[in-house]
């Protein structure tokens, strides 16, 4: 063995062991998103009729959050070589080297298995499947596949990130529903003029790091008009779930005045100068649709907790 | 030839670190099966002859 230090041993920091901190395998999970994920499924679960034991509804919660994070892990583990190219991700823990690829690998999939298995086992298995199927998607059919080949990556990919309010649903109800379908879309096709939006002031991250976002495939002027038609769905579809019954008339009240917030900053992103390096308007509309997501979710659980505690 | 590997003093503290997270992790687990095993199955799992 080349590697020796004093009396035969062998010199762990040659040998390149793991320094990794639990902290950094948190930061596999992305917290960020999982956050997101966990809020979504909340409010699922609040707003789907029925009840669930408080402790099993804690546990569904947990089980949504570990899945979305192993898939998170997944996805950090396939795509170390183009994190560490760009500005957003390279301090990624394993692009920066502090965690190996095959820990990453293990720490997701051992994550994902045990995450559905105990919702199986201890809720149902409808919304493990769904998690299954989620996970299933955002790894293979978004990460491996869809990322680096097509500019519609976000359009299809979003899928995953639109499910965690299905699975909540399901995990009360043992069903998915039209009304579980709304707020899947809701994200769906939420999620393309968000991304875009991002794309468009990061362009030359993703073009470094060779992935079609639209911006780099289809042009800047395109990628504008698909984010204020895309604009325009998410806020017709942000007001069914008044018109479908299952909210409020104060829910209809703000999902239709964000809607329209929604559109008229999409409509500044379509009116932007192409000579608009800092690109304002697009930062602006990014800000503004992580609001937008999160007032109508918020108000859905406020709907949700009201209701629930009127009957 | 005895071989073994000296771990330098930040390997050390980041597996110690690693072995608590995953002690706490796994008490957290036993917990979450005990409560959950009541919760499904009611008090009258634990009224059992032994």
């Amino acid at each position: 063995m080349a590697i020796t230090g004093e009396q035969g041993a062998l010199n762990g920091a040659e040998l390149g062991l793991s320094q990794a901190e639990p902290g950094d395998y948190f930061a596999l999970l992305k917290p960020r998103v999982m956050s997101l994920v966990v809020f979504t499924a909340f409010v699922g679960m609040i707003i789907a009729p029925g009840t669930i034991h408080p402790f099993l509804g804690m546990v569904s919660i947990l089980c949504i959050a570990v899945g979305a994070g192993a898939s998170g892990a997944l996805n950090m583990w396939y795509d170390a070589d183009i994190d560490a190219v760009m500005s957003r991700t390279a301090s990624r823990p394993v692009p920066a080297g502090r965690v190996g690829p095959s820990e990453a690998l293990a720490f997701g999939l051992v994550l994902s298995a045990f995450s559905i298995l105990t919702l199986g086992l201890l809720v149902n298995w409808l919304s493990a499947a769904l998690l299954a199927f989620t996970i299933f998607f955002y790894v293979v059919i978004y990460t491996m596949w869809l990322k680096r080949s097509t500019p519609q990556n976000i359009v299809i990919g979003g899928a995953a990130g639109a499910l965690p309010p299905m699975i909540g649903w399901a995990c009360v109800t043992g069903s998915v529903s039209w009304e579980s379908f709304v707020l899947f879309l809701m994200i769906f096709l939420w999620t393309p003029p968000h991304f875009w939006a991002l794309a468009l002031f990061k362009q030359g991250d993703y073009h470094k790091a060779g992935v079609p976002m639209l911006p780099n495939v289809a042009g800047v002027k395109s990628t504008k008009r698909q984010i204020f038609v895309y604009a325009i769905i998410t806020a017709l579809v942000g007001v069914l779930p008044y018109w479908m019954g299952f909210a409020s008339a104060a829910y209809g009240i703000l999902a239709t005045g964000l809607g329209l917030g929604f559109v008229w900053y999409a409509y500044k992103v379509l009116r932007m100068s192409p000579a608009d390096e800092k690109m304002k308007p697009a930062k602006a509309m990014f800000g503004f649709s992580l609001i937008y997501l999160f007032a109508l979710f918020a108000t859905l659980l406020v709907d949700g907790l009201t209701q629930g505690a009127g009957a | 030839m005895i071989e073994r590997v000296d771990l330098t003093d930040q390997q050390k503290r980041a597996r110690r670190r690693r072995s608590i997270a995953l002690a706490l992790v796994l008490a957290a687990l036993v917990v979450l099966f005990y409560v959950a095993t009541i919760v499904k199955f009611g008090p009258a799992i634990l009224d059992r002859a032994l």
